[in-house]
């Protein structure tokens, strides 16, 4: 899921100055489960935004506002509310922002942080183990990410900041070679540790990324 | 390329003199003369000089040009490399400037992170980490550069490397030792060791691991009781021991530095006459000016040894 957070309301008010209809979009999937862009967050938006003499147009809370073609979809449906807004405050992720900035001239502003591609480990509670690099390497490590959970991202086992099986950028992370190396031992494959990893490709997942998968039976007869 | 005045460190390590290292950490900014009065002190005093790579991700006057300037006054420089500020590119074009500039030792580490130091906000590198580094540096010295490609005129480097012999736990660095080892490393140097027992059962199980790579012992200077507290309480892998502490504690007032110094080179002695290890890497941490006075109090002159 990806992992976004609140910006704080004096930004959000500064970035609709001189846009004084707005409307207000939110997505139903991850940032309402992180609580930033729900129906609640949304009805929650409408109100502070009205009490600083804003008018809002309309509210509209969706499925995959990534979804570039649903979310063209939406605007359709809701043409009068979009038509009469002069911009569109976007509660979701930075993709989801993108994808309405595809279906208006207008201004579209974000109302989040986008942080991260996160586990949920209950609600409110998120934490990143993966960070897309486009090649993946868990099999190797007993499926923990040294890319991710180590801090520096090595793939050679801890640096000596490590202490108590704790990070040194923080005393309340894991280290994530420590992790590691405890779960391959319970494997009985610390081989896998003492083997040398050579320099990664970064450029696996070359930014912007781009995937196009073939359509089945295209090309066919 | 820059005239080598004295032996390099291959060469005392591989003629099997005990090394003496001392270190000198740049500053922030251009007024280098401080630093230069600390070189030529320590020149012949010590037989090569460490010098910081933007040491604890705080932004300094760099590694490279001060082991110019080191080589320029008459000293052997241990050049450090940290992987956090540069990626394989900046590395790769820096080792072979160094080299032309007749830097022949280069000391590998992935480096601190970024949050811990004054440039809080920056994008770290960390491109590769110093397993990788010294592989690096072992492909250049066959005349390949880390994308394939030849290199027109090579590079031939003493490889070092850092252990931490007060990490817990002990057994993932043990191994990742053994991986630098595998990766090109010629030599360590250790982390601050304070606690000399536990140094010997490091180093038994070091050289169970490779008995001919050669190991000098990290000494890092205590000079108060606030800088005791500090560094067991923050700074990971490094742990003062109780009899020290309570050796510090007891010191008179304005006698703690002394008493510092005394430490030091007992343990100096102590490396050397109970042959613990190849050689002792002292930190000074800016009190470089008490060196000679370690060395002297300890009973060490290099050009005696």
């Amino acid at each position: 899921m990806i992992i976004t957070t609140s910006k704080p309301f004096e930004e959000v008010l500064k970035q609709l100055e001189g846009e004084d209809k707005v409307f207000i979009i939110g997505c139903g999937l991850c940032s309402t489960t992180c609580e930033t862009g729900g129906e609640e967050q949304v009805a929650e938006m409408k109100t502070k935004l009205e009490a600083e003499g804003k008018t809002v147009t309309g509210t509209i809370v969706y499925d995959e506002v990534c979804h570039e073609l649903n979310t063209k979809r939406k605007f359709r449906e809701n043409k009068e509310a979009v038509e009469s807004a002069d911009g569109f405050l976007v509660m979701t992720c930075g993709a989801g922002c993108q994808s309405v900035r595809e279906s208006t001239e207008k201004g579209v502003h974000p109302a989040n942080n986008t942080v991260f591609l996160g586990n949920i480990l209950r609600q409110g509670n998120f934490t990143e183990k993966c960070s897309l690099c486009g090649d993946c390497v868990l099999e190797d490590f007993g499926a923990i990410c040294p890319v991710t959970r180590c801090h520096k991202g090595i793939l050679n086992g801890p640096c000596g900041g490590t202490d108590e099986g704790k990070c040194e950028t923080d005393k309340e992370k894991d280290c994530g070679w420590t992790l590691i190396y405890n779960q391959l031992e319970k494997m009985g494959k610390l081989d896998r540790f003492q083997r040398i990893y050579g320099l990664k490709n970064w450029q696996a997942s070359m930014k912007p990324g781009r995937v196009i998968f073939e359509k089945k039976g295209e090309g066919g007869e | 390329m820059e005239k080598h005045v004295k032996p390099g460190i291959k060469e005392i390590m591989e003629s099997g003199t005990f090394l003496v290292s001392g270190e000198i950490g740049p500053p922030k900014g251009t007024d280098i003369d401080e630093m230069i009065e600390h070189i030529d002190l320590l020149k012949d005093k010590v037989h090569a000089m460490n010098i910081t790579d933007n040491q604890s991700s705080v932004m300094r006057y760099p590694s490279l040009g001060t082991a110019l300037i080191i080589l320029e006054h008459g000293g052997e420089p241990n050049l450090q490399v940290t992987c956090r500020d540069r990626n394989r590119l900046a590395i790769e074009a820096d080792l072979l400037f160094a080299y032309t500039r007749g830097v022949r030792s280069v000391l590998c580490l992935t480096g601190d992170s970024v949050p811990v130091g004054d440039h809080k906000e920056a994008k770290a590198v960390f491109d590769c980490e110093s397993v990788q580094l010294l592989q690096l540096i072992r492909n250049m010295e066959e005349g390949k550069d880390s994308g394939g490609n030849e290199l027109k005129g090579g590079v031939e480097f003493y490889k070092g490397a850092i252990v931490t012999p007060e990490a817990h736990p002990i057994e993932p660095q043990m191994l990742k030792f053994a991986k630098k080892i595998e990766a090109g490393a010629q030599w360590f140097q250790t982390q601050a060791v304070y606690d000399m027992d536990n140094f010997k059962r490091f180093m038994e199980k070091a050289r169970k691991i490779d008995d001919k790579v050669k190991i000098c012992a990290g000494l890092v200077l205590l000079t108060s009781m606030g800088a005791i507290k500090y560094m067991n309480a923050n700074v990971p892998g490094v742990f003062v021991p109780d009899n020290l502490v309570q050796e510090m504690a007891d010191a008179p007032k304005g006698e703690a530095l002394n008493t510092g110094i005394r430490i030091m080179a007992r343990q100096i002695r102590q490396c050397i006459d109970e042959k613990l290890c190849d050689g002792v890497h002292i930190m000074a941490i800016g009190k470089e000016g008490v060196v000679p006075q370690i060395l002297d109090e300890a009973g060490v002159d290099i050009s005696k040894m």
